[in-house]
């Protein structure tokens, strides 16, 4: 007899992503559906408005990541008038951004997603939160993170106006420069954030890569998907979070596609189906052949693990050694373990830092020129950035006067709508046989979601990672026969 | 059928002698129009304008001196940005521009300012009513 | 004496609201040390059925951001308000309607039809979108109704006090929780911000000259604007002086114009037509005898959006509340 299994993240009228699955006959899963239940539709109230108001409207619509959002929406801006912004601007943007990912990177390993492992997968749910990181890592660092945290986060308040929504990107550069004194405190910021992300990566290190328990389960069979990947990269192939062209690997690593931000709709493409208010992207040069893995599917993945995938390395010396040495670690690239998304934020983590600092130190930030005005008739931009969570894309289109008459998004976790619904699935038939469900199906399935880190704010609001789960099970009637629950 | 209401704020030097006119004389101008008397167009505040579509006018009407006219000088040019930029919004609001009308009468105008009203009860009866939820 | 209980949560909104809470850094721990927090989906684990088993005004507080949407929010905000003895809307979205409000100039079918067929990326030979119920082989799968018209908390439940902001700033919000716990209340229905408005507060009002006038309007990316001079006064439309203040003056200080997240002073009922009156009336002023209506029409015409810019944060608490449509 066929039961349903419901796990309704924030309970179902809370609708904020919900998972069902379902089971054959024999009690084991059939197919297992994520369903986001909200949206806002910015692609079609963005219309009639003044195409520079854009960079303030998309920020709202996720404010854990307005800065990717407001950055995607500047380059968008900037291909949309033909403008250029001075080289000042550009680096004041990525200075901003690379703020943003250090702080975004940090709050998700510290706060949301690393709490399964510094405390342990295993651990009484009860302790898997910052409280029980702060045990385990010591008082002193969990005060380092949020101070940290706060200072990047000022860099953003000062050159963007609000933290929470900035507004200094307009189209050919920024609405302001960088003061003296702001930048020397930059610079110190910058310095102890390398500092903060070596530290972090030192305690991955010495609390999940020297536990062998723990590395079983990050290159373990349940959280494994052969898929593509697609990220940001600069001429030589590193990564990028602000600018570069997308590179698609395939299953075995060779470079499937290059393209400019320009060409994404001939490689992109979106399935809608009815259960859901999110759309999943698959590569269109191979076609939706449904939520499967493998070099014959269109399915792709992109956030941290996916952009080292597609890259030949990192950028700065400090994270070139640990990208390396993750590499060796996991058997080689491209590597197809989801939990190794962990890893791969620290290693993003400690070059976004390095990035800023080098930014920071760059004589240059402090140059006036920080505006082209935009002289040409407005047509069409698309803008392309990595947020924390992947490729984000904005496209503009304008009438002469740069009134929007069109608008596209793909939201970066939309990318792995797809591949989280896969990784639930997985998860779930590695753990329900014969209509028995495992006590640690919930964690399980938890981790394999939160390991992407999925922004559904973007899609609906839920704060990624920090999920309380129940899985009610259900037979045919949808009477509840056994109820699990992870408080 | 009932004749859409037509709230008409007119201004009390020139355009409201206007009217008084047009009473005196007896000249025809439709009933539905509900007439309210402000010291100056200028004074006719947008906000004013959509309270009263939203309570059930099907359009506006805004009268006052012709311009060089006003009793406080300037008053009806600011009247007539006010009214040109509201209709700009209505419009995109899915609200006819032809729902807001800014005219000038002075005060020996009777004639004119039946003409006004009948022309816009004739648009408002085209238009039908405006049915706002 | 027991703690008084606390809820937050969230409707149609992007989590910056709690983001912002979040962002009360150490802040937070007096919070905690304060209250009871009874109920926070982001971040606690605490379910409706929870809420439900609580007395009538049980929860002393609850804090709600995001605008209404979908069915499934307006029942929840419904339980909450018989549960609690306070309700504040917390953040732009849910005081005005906020940009999720912008939805307003549209309806859900609009809305689906751009997003699930007519956007360029979107391979959708069979036009599918998203159904409130759909037969999968396995069984029903269900997704909340979405509504034509964006709402805000007021316009579905009885509010007590607004916090204002896009998000609301952490002193606003401190000032806020104190004053509960103080019981030290202004009048039910009032916003928990200063009175005045952006312009008395914002460091370029001093040197506003006594009378402004727009000889052109400049869109922000046109010029680049003196960080010392009040953006009407080159031309720039900023919201400001119909704006009230508290935000800290945050655009400005980026070299931005205010666009209204806070909402309208204390007398005006409808952000928008207050703000196109305001800066109708010093379009031209200065030659506004020598300008003739062709003029004055083509200077205005230079406002390509007056609707979007105007009610970009409070569309749905306006008076027309969402456009007509044909
Ligand atoms: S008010 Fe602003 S920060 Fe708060 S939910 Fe709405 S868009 Fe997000
Ligand atoms: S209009 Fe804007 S810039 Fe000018 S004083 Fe007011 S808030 Fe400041
Ligand atoms: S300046 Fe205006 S738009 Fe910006 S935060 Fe303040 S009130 Fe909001
Ligand atoms: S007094 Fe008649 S318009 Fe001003």
């Amino acid at each position: 007899m066929a039961k349903r299994i419901t796990i309704d993240p924030i309970t179902r009228l809370e609708g904020h992503g919900k998972i069902e699955i379902f089971l054959n006959d024999n009690g084991n899963v059939e197919k297992a559906f994520f369903q986001v239940p909200e949206l806002r539709g910015f692609e079609k109230f963005s219309e009639g408005r003044m195409a520079e108001e854009m960079a303030r409207i998309t920020p709202k619509i996720c404010g854990v990541c307005p800065t990717a959002h407001h950055m995607a929406s500047g380059k968008a801006l900037d291909d949309l008038f033909h403008v250029t912004p001075p080289s000042p601007a550009k680096k004041i943007r990525e200075l901003i951004n690379s703020a943003f990912l250090a702080e975004d990177h940090t709050l998700h390993f510290f706060f949301l997603g690393g709490p399964d492992f510094i405390v342990g997968p295993q651990a009484p749910a009860g302790e898997r939160n910052i409280l029980g990181v702060i045990q385990k890592v010591g008082l002193d660092a969990g005060k380092k993170v949020i101070d940290i945290r706060k200072r990047l986060r000022n860099i953003i308040t000062k050159q963007g106006g609000r933290v929470i929504h900035p507004v200094c990107n307009l189209p050919g550069g920024v609405s302001k420069g960088v003061t003296k004194e702001d930048r020397e405190e930059y610079i110190q910021t910058g310095k102890d954030a390398v500092e903060f992300a070596r530290f972090a990566l030192k305690a991955f290190e010495d609390i999940v890569l020297k536990n062998k328990e723990y590395v079983d389960i990050i290159v373990g069979d349940i959280y494994k998907h052969k898929t593509y990947y697609m990220g940001l990269v600069d001429e030589d192939n590193k990564v990028n979070f602000y600018d570069g062209d997308i590179r698609v690997v395939d299953p075995e690593g060779k470079e499937f596609a290059r393209f400019k931000p320009r060409e994404y709709l001939n490689h992109i493409e979106e399935h809608v189906e009815p259960w859901s208010y999110m759309k999943f992207p698959y590569l269109k040069d191979i076609g939706w052949k449904g939520f499967i893995d493998g070099k014959g599917s269109g399915v792709y993945r992109v956030a941290p693990l996916a952009r080292l995938n597609v890259s030949d390395g990192m950028a700065t010396p400090l994270a070139q050694v640990e990208y390396e040495k993750m590499y060796n670690i996991l058997g080689g690239k491209p590597a197809h373990n989801t939990l190794a998304y962990h890893w791969a934020r620290l290693v993003e983590l400690l070059y976004a830092a390095e990035r800023l600092l080098e930014l920071a130190q760059d004589e240059e930030i402090l140059d006036p020129d920080v505006r082209n005005i935009p002289t040409a008739v407005p047509d069409e931009g698309i803008g392309v950035v990595e947020a924390p969570r992947g490729t984000l894309y904005h496209h503009y289109k304008t009438d002469d006067n740069g009134v929007i008459t069109g608008v596209n998004l793909i939201v970066a976790t939309v990318n792995n709508a797809a591949s989280i619904c896969m990784s639930i699935e997985k998860a779930a038939k590695g753990l329900i046989k014969e209509g028995k469900v495992s006590e640690g199906l919930l964690n399980m399935v938890e981790m394999a979601f939160r390991a992407y880190d999925p922004c559904l704010a973007c899609a609906t609001h839920s704060l990624p990672g920090h999920m309380p789960l129940e899985i009610n099970i259900r037979d045919h009637e949808a009477n509840i026969i056994e109820t699990v629950r992870r408080l | 059928m009932n004749e859409p209401t037509i709230v008409s704020f007119l201004c009390n030097w020139c355009s409201y002698e206007g009217a008084d006119k047009a009473g005196g004389a007896r000249l025809n101008y439709p009933a539905n129009i509900r007439i309210v008397r402000v010291m100056c167009s200028g004074r006719v505040d947008p906000e004013l304008v959509i309270q009263a579509l939203k309570e059930g006018a099907s359009g506006v009407l805004i009268l006052g001196c012709h311009p060089g006219d006003c009793h406080y000088k300037k008053g009806n040019y600011k009247a007539l940005r006010r009214a040109y930029l509201l209709k700009k919004t209505l419009k995109q609001l899915g609200i006819e521009e032809e729902r807001v009308r800014l005219d000038w009468v002075a005060a020996g105008e009777g004639e004119r300012f039946a003409e006004i009203a009948n022309e816009m009860a004739e648009t408002m009866k085209n238009l039908g009513p405006l049915e706002l939820s | 004496m027991a703690k008084p209980k606390v809820a937050f949560y969230w409707n149609a909104s992007c989590g910056g609201c709690e983001e912002a809470v979040i962002d009360l850094n150490e802040d937070i721990l007096k919070v905690v040390e304060a209250v009871d927090i009874v109920f926070w989906p982001v971040a606690l684990d605490f379910k409706k059925k929870d809420v439900e088993a609580m007395g009538d005004g049980e929860i002393a507080v609850s804090f709600i951001n995001g605008a209404i949407r979908t069915e499934e929010q307006e029942e929840m905000v419904k339980l909450l308000r018989k549960k609690s003895g306070l309700i504040v809307a917390f953040g732009s979205c849910s005081h005005l309607g906020g940009i999720p409000g912008l939805a307003n100039f549209w309806d859900r079918e609009t809305i689906f039809t751009r997003v699930y067929k007519t956007v360029p990326s979107t391979a959708n030979p069979n036009g599918i979108v998203p159904q409130q119920k759909t037969n999968v082989p396995e069984g029903e799968l269900t997704l909340p109704e979405f509504y034509d018209t964006v709402k805000t908390l007021d316009q579905t439940i009885d509010v007590d006090y607004y916090l204002p902001g896009c998000a609301p700033p952490p002193d606003l919000i401190m000032n806020a929780v104190t004053a509960i716990l103080e019981g030290k209340l202004p009048e039910k229905g009032a916003v928990l911000a200063p009175e005045k408005s952006l312009c008395d507060t914002c460091p370029r009002g001093e040197k506003k000259p006594e009378k402004l006038s727009i000889k052109e309007i400049k869109r922000p990316y046109e010029i680049i604007p003196d960080p010392e001079k009040c953006f009407l006064e080159e031309g720039i439309i900023c919201l400001g002086p119909v704006t009230r203040s508290g935000c800290g003056e945050r655009c400005i200080n980026a070299n931005m114009p205010c666009r209204g997240c806070f909402g309208p002073t204390k007398e005006v009922i409808d952000q928008g037509a207050k703000g196109l009156s305001a800066i109708a009336s010093i379009l031209g002023v200065e030659d506004e005898e020598k300008m003739t209506e062709e003029d004055t029409k083509k200077l205005i015409d230079q406002i390509v959006d007056p609707a979007g810019l105007f009610y970009m944060y409070s569309l749905p608490s306006s008076l027309l509340k969402r456009k007509r449509m044909a």
